[in-house]
């Protein structure tokens, strides 16, 4: 829940909600609007916040009579919560926000134009089981709606049922252990060498909760291109949106994944061959995370990192090279322990996520890992956690540059290098410290791991300013490639750097 | 697959302030073609029923149906296959008739079209047609020649043949 004032208020909330939506993150956010007599008059910071949320929300209300707001804050709740989540508005004009009264309990709600589908259709669960049956070389690509849906547990059992590797998206990042040996780490653009190459391989593509966003897929005339592709999703709208799907089953995770488990008959066989070839590519080309150099690389950073903290500590990240080397580099093993803006890709929204997440789950450790561009266009916050003790920790990848961006400079517009390097202010250790939060500046390896444990110890909000090398880049796939196309050297915890050379053809389109 | 096939999309709708805007918004935002939107009462109190006819493939069909689906406001949605729909739309053309012989001419082509003149002055002649689209445009290519001063037309509205409702 969040609130916002009239007009400037309101504005100020559309970035927020338009992430959730991307993310379909179960928000209401109640914006304030001018008295009822004066909408329409373009009255003093009046806006038309129905207008402009209509397109970025699930769904929006404008009460007229002080007596509509409890059938609607009652149905704001049920909407943004179940289905698809997703936020919903209520724009508030000031006069009926000072109406009066009486209140009998709430009615109950009248929404003849919403009803999920939760259970999936039995005839296509049989279909969808005969397809994996029949399948050499399964995959599981897994989205954030396992996280919602709260099906990590069916996940796991079902993934152990059908003996198939898991790859996950950037939002379905802990819906899946990443410590199992099943697991592939992320795909996409900014995947993992071994997910990338296992789901282009792969003959049947079980997706369960994803939306196939063109970061995951790349090119997508080229994706899962020998694939029989069966599509979980509670959404219908997202099934053969973007990818044509051969066994659709409209429902929630959970419920579906549970009844799946289910209708085998008999036990799918195991298919050893392809678990040990799955397993082979993944030794072959495990991402190096060890560097002794100076200044550091952000792998031996997020190695130390891992070392320092427990399953139970929430991470979240910025948008941008921070994100995806966290997303790339940075195992989880447990649902909403990593908590990113995906779709929108909102920079800024590491660390009030972090201290949202805090206040939400007080006895976990937060760590916001941002970036020095994000981190610097939200750092006012630094005053919020002071003067209401949020103790967050705030990890600043220091590069002084808005990384992904000089990187695609680089790589693919001949380095005409633009508007990308941040010069040399601020000094972000005194910036925390005029705020009265306690900082550090890490420079050298070892020191990151003793840092955090620190940070965590004192109990109290903390910033560290991590600098790290401005020229390590992130191996990728270029926009208008397809997966397999990594660009960049892939580093991998062996003797010799896996080099992949790179594509004409990325430097040519340019991307987006 | 056809591109550009034509297709009556009906929807019921809640009849309240906004739904229009939610259904139109929806179309520019996905970048879905629409040619015409009707709206009006339905047979039920506080619904309404939109009528719109989109071009597109199958692919851009389904989701503008199921994208539909997910508006709240929205109901009911179904795309009317033409065997089991009847079409009408409603026109007004006002023809510049200064001679008595267009005057004439356009009466009479009127009255062929199962049309109605509605309103007549010194210089014109305003006539109604309803019917099939087709049926307007071919009314309007013969009243052309003698010069279209004004065309108002509604956009189609549909409904099923037979017991069927959506």
């Amino acid at each position: 829940m969040c609130i916002g004032t009239s007009g400037p208020g309101a504005t100020n909330l559309i970035t927020g909600i338009a992430t959730a939506y991307m993310d379909s993150s179960p928000i209401l956010a109640i914006a304030g609007q001018v008295s009822s007599h004066l909408i329409g008059n373009d009255a003093f910071q009046e806006v038309d916040t129905i207008g402009i949320t209509m397109p970025i929300t699930k769904h929006n209300y404008q009460p007229m009579k002080a007596d509509e707001i409890p059938g609607m804050i009652k149905s704001a709740f049920y909407i943004a919560g179940t289905g698809r989540p997703g936020p919903v508005v209520l724009d508030l004009p000031k006069d009926v926000q000072e109406e009066e009264f009486e209140f009998e309990s709430a009615k109950d709600m009248e929404l003849p134009g919403y009803k999920p589908t939760l259970k999936g259709h039995p005839k296509q669960l049989k279909r969808a089981a005969k397809l994996i049956q029949e399948s050499k070389k399964p995959v599981i690509l897994a989205g954030g709606g396992i996280i919602l849906s709260g099906a990590t547990e069916e996940l796991l059992q079902f993934a152990n049922v059908i003996n198939a590797p898991v790859s996950t998206s950037l939002m379905g990042k802990g819906s899946f252990p990443e410590d199992n040996p099943l697991s592939l780490g992320m795909l996409g653009m900014h995947g993992r060498k071994v997910s990338n190459f296992i789901v282009d391989e792969c003959d049947c593509l079980i997706a369960i909760g994803c939306r196939f966003s063109d970061r995951t897929t790349g090119l997508l005339s080229k994706f899962a291109k020998n694939a029989k592709i069966l599509h979980i999703d509670v959404d219908p709208a997202e099934i053969g949106k973007n990818v044509d799907v051969d066994v659709p089953i409209v429902g929630d995770a959970k419920t579906v994944l549970g009844d799946l488990i289910n209708v085998f008959d008999p036990k799918p066989e195991l298919k050893q061959e392809w678990l040990n070839y799955v397993k082979d590519f993944k030794n072959s080309c495990i991402p190096r995370l060890s560097f002794n150099e100076v200044p550091l690389k952000p792998q031996q950073v997020i190695k130390e990192l891992s070392e320092a903290i427990t399953d139970d500590t929430i991470v979240t990240t910025d948008v941008g090279q921070n994100q995806m080397w966290m997303a790339h580099y940075f195992d989880v093993n447990n649902p909403r322990k990593f908590i990113s803006s995906g779709g929108l890709g909102t920079m800024g929204f590491g660390f009030p996520a972090a201290i949202g997440a805090k206040i939400a789950k007080p006895n976990n450790d937060v760590i916001a890992v941002c970036g020095d561009g994000g981190f610097l266009m939200v750092c006012q916050d630094l005053a919020t956690i002071k003067e209401y003790d949020i103790p967050v920790i705030i990890v600043v990848l220091d590069n002084r540059h808005l990384g992904m961006v000089a990187q695609w400079q680089k790589l693919f517009y001949d380095e005409r290098m633009s508007q990308t390097h941040l010069g040399e202010s601020p000094d972000f250790v005194k910036l925390a410290e005029s705020f009265g939060v306690k900082a550090e500046r890490i420079k050298k390896p070892g020191e990151m791991k003793e840092a955090i444990k620190r940070a965590i110890k004192s109990g109290e909000p903390y910033l560290l300013d991590v600098i790290i090398d401005p020229n390590e880049n992130l191996p990728m796939v270029p926009p208008g490639c397809g997966i397999t196309e990594i660009v960049g050297e892939y580093k991998v915890e062996r003797e010799y750097p896996d080099e992949i050379v790179v594509k004409a053809s990325a430097k040519e389109n340019g991307g987006d | 697959m056809d591109e550009n096939k034509t297709h009556v999309i009906s929807a019921l709708v809640l009849h309240k302030p906004g739904v229009l805007q939610r259904v139109a918004g929806l179309f520019t935002r996905r970048g879905f073609n629409i040619e015409t939107i009707t709206v009006g009462p339905s047979e039920n109190e506080g619904l309404a029923r939109m009528t719109i006819i989109s071009k597109g493939d199958e692919k851009v069909l389904e989701q503008i149906t199921k994208q539909l689906n997910k508006l709240i406001d929205v109901i009911k949605v179904r795309d009317l296959e033409p065997g089991i729909t009847v079409k009408r739309e409603l026109c007004l053309i006002k023809v510049h008739t200064v001679t008595e012989k267009a005057r004439s001419e356009v009466i009479q082509y009127t009255n062929i079209f199962r049309g109605r003149v509605v309103d007549v002055s010194p210089e014109t002649l305003t006539v109604e047609i309803t019917g099939d689209p087709e049926k307007i445009e071919a009314l309007i290519d013969l009243v052309s020649v003698f010069g279209i001063k004004e065309i108002a037309r509604t956009g189609p509205t549909a409904i099923t043949r037979g017991t069927k409702t959506i």
